[in-house]
């Protein structure tokens, strides 16, 4: 008789059979040689075996539950496309959101795979290495993934040829670059508390949330059935992010002011990071989910204040300056709609004026800000525009040494006055467009002197010529058809056709 | 503080004056003329004269805007670096002050932009 079959393994041993004890104590090479990246930066760990692995989650049923995920999702893009999913979304202006977040977000997810397969190698405990490994496949997962929902737009829409190639040059794509790049050549604690807890979990709603909820009120299924495939897999980050925190902040009370201290320096990155993302739900979605303002409130000050009032039994404190990016909630969409509006000549996206009910819904959203400060600028635009005189600054931005955003954003308790820092290091002067980007300039000052500012490096003669149109051929644009406004686009045009042919049938 | 790192972690800056062909960087600001969204960035030679900053550079980066033709020049006031300087409009933006990455603002009194709104 043949032996009695043991039974299956309950999912919790099975979990334990399959992702520990896989290692071992190196004896030829000292573990600190083996591993030399994680205790650098100071981070104390006494037990790697405290990590309590937030999602129970063993290779084989990953590999499983993704294939089930990739399965519908290809199968409704593969519909979207037969069915000229892109005639059925809102207005092309929308195809612009796209724009952006295919050369701005879908690279940095696959520098956020680079970062995570860098750090799922560097810890000495399995835990957070499996966790890592699997974070990286994700990224790499979401990449592919967005460009693919994505890619119909392209058969018929301007800008969304060459993402990687842009990512690496443009003037605007460098501040989503420069983010990652940042955290990526931190050391492994500094890129989780950079990545998985400062923008997967207490931004992460503010970028995704607007996105895929923009997606599915301007009809745009491909993106929306993107977000759900993603949606189980940010949720597993985002626990990670969290148990990230604990326990280094469990390991030792020495740690507590390092992870402070990066806390607020990524939380201010990652707000600087999401102007972007404002002005796309303020002025880019043709049919509107809620303003930027409404989002920072739901997603920062009421779930990020219920998180910190958790954290606060650590000895963590809020990120030093919320209470600055609360207040610029109520302008900063506006703001960096005007950096684009006077840029359009330079960028891979469309900007425009709103129309009118378009702006009655910003004075709206905005009672105490929109019209006092920015209506009639965008309404002057408007009529420069009507006679022929659309508005596009001609001389370069000065550019933050930090985050590389145009310095076009106020001081709060002035906003008619921009915001300009300063710094010197080793003879040189350096320039910061707030508190928290100067703090961060002045924290690692080294770090920051290296930064490839787009504008800098146009005058030093390292992209394409002294001319926009040289620098525009550089980063791979169509000239007349990538750039400028809205009105008088190729996008428009075809757009127009289409409608017109709609009203006809 | 400096960079905590595996090694030695000492850089050259990557915008040295020297790398921009005998200009220096001069950043410009109208204040309370927010329709230019930002302060721009200019490469110019130390020893171009101050007055040619007004008279051929600035016309080149503002006149797109209403207020820029009603200025009146001598009641400019001019910050640089934040403080405030009287600039010699003969003399050279080295003998004003200005060096690489210098910071010019300039204030308009009696013009508030577009229809009062610092636009």
């Amino acid at each position: 008789m043949a032996e009695k079959r043991k039974k299956k393994l309950g999912i919790k041993q099975r979990y334990s059979m399959l992702t520990r004890g896989l290692d071992w104590e190196t004896s030829y090479q000292p573990m600190d040689k083996v591993f030399p990246y994680d205790n650098y930066e100071g981070i104390i760990i006494h037990d790697w075996e405290g990590w309590e692995d937030p999602f129970r989650l063993t290779m084989d049923a990953y590999w499983k539950f993704q294939s089930e995920k990739e399965k519908k999702l290809y199968a409704v893009i593969d519909s979207f496309a037969q069915n000229n999913g892109h005639l059925g979304i809102t207005d092309a202006r929308y195809v612009n959101a796209i724009k952006l977040f295919l050369t701005g977000i879908s690279p940095a997810e696959y520098q956020a795979a680079r970062g995570f397969t860098h750090v799922g190698r560097q810890f000495r405990g399995v835990g957070p290495r499996v966790a890592c490994q699997m974070q990286a496949i994700d990224e790499l997962r979401h990449a592919q993934t967005q460009i693919h929902a994505m890619s119909h737009y392209n058969k018929y829409f301007d800008g969304l040829h060459s993402g990687p190639h842009m990512y690496d040059r443009v003037w605007y794509l460098s501040v989503p670059k420069s983010f990652f790049d940042d955290a990526r050549t931190a050391g492994p604690f500094e890129f989780l508390t950079s990545i998985s807890f400062a923008f997967e979990y207490v931004l992460t709603n503010l970028l995704f949330v607007p996105f895929m909820s923009g997606a599915a009120f301007n009809g745009d299924m491909a993106t929306v059935t993107f977000g759900f495939s993603a949606q189980s897999d940010e949720a597993r980050h985002m626990t990670l992010g969290l148990e990230v925190i604990k326990f280094m902040l469990e390991q030792d009370e020495r740690n507590i002011p390092i992870v402070q201290r990066w806390m607020d320096k990524w939380f201010w990155r990652g707000t600087r990071m999401l102007s972007l993302v404002g002005m796309m739900m303020d002025y880019m979605l043709p049919k509107r989910v809620m303003s930027w303002s409404e989002a920072w409130e739901i997603y920062f000050t009421e779930a990020g204040g219920a998180l910190f009032e958790d954290l606060a039994r650590y000895g963590i404190k809020p990120p030093k300056y919320a209470d600055i990016a609360t207040k610029e909630a109520e302008h900063i969409s506006h703001q960096a709609w005007n950096i684009f509006y006077n840029y359009t000549h330079a960028a891979g996206f469309h900007t425009w004026i709103p129309e009118k009910e378009e702006l009655d819904w910003l004075s709206e959203k905005y009672p105490d800000t929109f019209d006092k400060y920015y209506r009639k600028r965008f309404e002057h635009f408007a009529e420069e525009e009507k006679a022929g005189r659309r508005f596009y600054n001609d001389t370069l931005p000065m550019l933050c040494q930090t985050c590389q955003i145009p310095m076009g954003f106020t001081e709060m308790d002035d906003p008619t006055t921009i915001s300009l820092r300063s710094s010197e290091y080793k003879g040189n002067t350096y320039h910061t467009c707030s508190d928290g980007c100067k703090d961060i300039f002045d924290y690692e000052p080294e770090k920051y002197i290296q930064a490839w500012l787009p504008v800098h490096q146009i005058y030093q003669g390292n992209c394409g010529g002294a001319e926009v149109a040289d620098v525009l051929k550089w980063y791979n644009m169509n000239l007349g058809a990538d750039n400028m406004d809205y009105k008088g686009s190729p996008d428009q045009k075809l757009w127009d056709e289409w409608q017109a042919h709609r009203v006809k049938a | 503080m400096s960079v905590i790192s595996i090694g030695k972690y000492e850089f050259e800056p990557l915008d040295k004056v020297e790398n921009f062909h005998g200009n220096q960087l001069t950043y410009i600001n109208w204040e309370k003329h927010l329709m230019f969204c930002s302060p721009v960035c200019l490469p110019l030679p130390s020893e171009m004269p101050f007055g040619a900053l007004v008279k051929e550079v600035l016309p080149g980066v503002y006149k797109k805007h209403p207020d820029f033709e009603r200025i009146n020049w001598d009641a400019v006031k001019w910050t640089l670096n934040g403080e405030s300087i009287s600039p010699d409009m003969s003399a050279s933006l080295a003998e004003n002050g200005f060096g690489h990455k210098s910071l010019l603002r300039f204030w308009t009194p009696g013009l508030d932009g577009i229809e009062g709104t610092h636009s």
